[in-house]
């Protein structure tokens, strides 16, 4: 795990936005609370169905200081990281609930210590999908030799963060010289066979914004970003998915900074969309902390708004049968989740 | 006091208290315009962009930087549409000095 000085993209930062007070923001931005988006649309509150995607965040350990981080991850953050006792906890769950995907994220989820070990177990488990939520700066570092061919032999889906296909933008958004970083990584990648056809080994591309403003129909971008990839660096992959930016943590000081924040909350609420309610990932996901504590997304995580049951509140004492059917927290940053085509883990959602 | 105010953009609709049925064709029209047809919605909101700055609205050109932006624009792509804008009102500006000449030679011995 350890990484040199000159590996990791370290950038000032402000001192975090503390919980209570992003908490303060979104209560206080002038638009319509979240839940009555809801009712004007004649829809019921959220609730959970069964957990069939279990997704870990390993901890906020990452090699970069993205400026949209919703988990302020980076470099320093050394303490909050999950230890062996929780992924076993985890793996105990796992074959519990026999999900169809463990999604695996972070920070820079490889460089927790025991990202691999963990990776091995839920495969032996036989889970059907394993997803690394890559940043893929992180293959290139001299700590991660071998990352890229473990996660091929282990068949482990990669979901890498690309912004934009051009320079400015992506470092303007995750620091400077990521994009060549990344296109080298994912040249890697398609030399091992990830994002070919008929190789099996999917290479998901993650856009999020870089800014204040909606991302692109996921469907016309993802030709975009095909046609460019494939005719400027030889590039393939396997699909894209757009996420909104979610005002919080990182992005809401940016929002705030820049005097973008009243704006991005109107643009959230004006873009509701009630067809995107349905495939919300807060329906069929369990969100599991570093600390083992459990949510209903990685944002409610982040923000601390842990799961309804106050029985089955962390990954030690967990129940399946208050969790199924359980209602799901909310505030007005799942605004986020329901604008415009509407955003997921898994892209869009209308 | 400028006579531009940003938050008139949002009152747009109003203008149909006073003419509703030339503002629901207007409406209409526009929202059929910048859907998808032989021009994607990106393509059109490039062009958007460039009429903005050629007709110089603000409100036009705040609300398609944001709508290019959205449609998955760089700052390169925008910036390329505003000189598109800025060599056709050049170029409109200097080939009239084809009239121009045109008439001082009429004049002229």
């Amino acid at each position: 795990m350890e990484s040199s000085s000159a590996e990791v993209i370290l950038e000032p930062r402000p001192p975090k936005l503390e919980v209570a007070e992003q908490l303060r923001r979104l209560e206080e931005a002038s638009v319509e609370a979240f839940d009555a988006h809801l009712r004007r649309a004649g829809l019921p509150a959220l609730r959970a169905e069964p957990t069939t995607v279990f997704q870990i965040n390993v901890g906020k350990l990452c090699n970069q200081t993205c400026h949209h981080c919703h988990v302020d991850a980076g470099p320093l953050k050394t303490d909050e990281n999950m230890d062996w006792p929780t992924f076993q906890a985890c793996l105990s769950v796992i074959a519990e609930l026999k999900p169809r995907t463990v999604d695996i994220t972070g920070g820079a989820p490889e460089l927790n210590p025991h990202f691999r070990r963990f990776v091995d177990e839920v495969r032996r488990l036989g889970v059907p999908e394993v997803i690394d939520r890559c940043n893929l700066s992180v293959l290139l570092l001299d700590s991660q030799r071998g990352l890229a061919e473990f996660l091929a032999e282990r068949r482990v889906h990669i979901v890498a963060s690309l912004p934009a296909v051009n320079a400015a933008q992506t470092d303007a958004q995750r620091g400077g010289g990521v994009f060549d970083k990344s296109l080298t990584a994912l040249k890697r990648l398609n030399a091992l066979g990830y994002g070919r056809p008929d190789t099996g080994l999917e290479l998901t591309l993650m856009s999020n914004p870089s800014g204040a403003f909606l991302p692109p129909p996921q469907s016309s971008a993802e030709a975009r970003f095909r046609a460019l990839l494939r005719r400027h660096h030889g590039i393939e992959f396997t699909r894209l998915i757009e996420l909104a930016n979610m005002p919080i943590n990182r992005f809401l000081e940016y929002l705030l900074a820049s005097g973008n924040h009243a704006a991005y909350m109107e643009r959230l609420s004006a873009a509701f969309n009630p067809a995107a309610v349905q495939g919300l990932m807060c329906r069929n996901t369990l969100s599991v902390g570093w600390d083992g504590r459990l949510y209903d997304c990685d944002f409610n995580q982040m923000l601390e708004l842990e799961v309804a049951p106050a029985e089955s509140r962390t990954i030690f004492d967990y129940r399946r049968e208050l969790m199924d059917g359980r209602p799901v927290r909310i505030a007005n940053h799942c605004l986020g989740c329901t604008a415009g085509q509407g955003s997921s883990c898994g892209g869009a959602t209308a | 006091m400028s006579h531009y105010e940003a938050g008139d953009l949002a009152k747009f609709p109003g203008i149909a208290k006073d003419a509703p049925e030339l503002a629901k064709a207007f409406f209409d029209y526009y929202g059929k315009v910048f859907e998808e047809g032989a021009l994607t919605a990106r393509e059109k909101a490039l062009i958007a962009l460039a009429v903005a700055h050629a007709v110089q609205c603000p409100y036009c050109i705040e609300a398609y930087a944001a709508t290019t932006l959205e449609q998955g624009c760089s700052k390169a792509e925008q910036m390329e549409a505003v000189h598109v804008a800025c060599a056709i009102r050049g170029g409109a500006t200097l080939v009239h000095g084809v009239q121009m000449q045109r008439h001082a030679d009429k004049l002229s011995m």
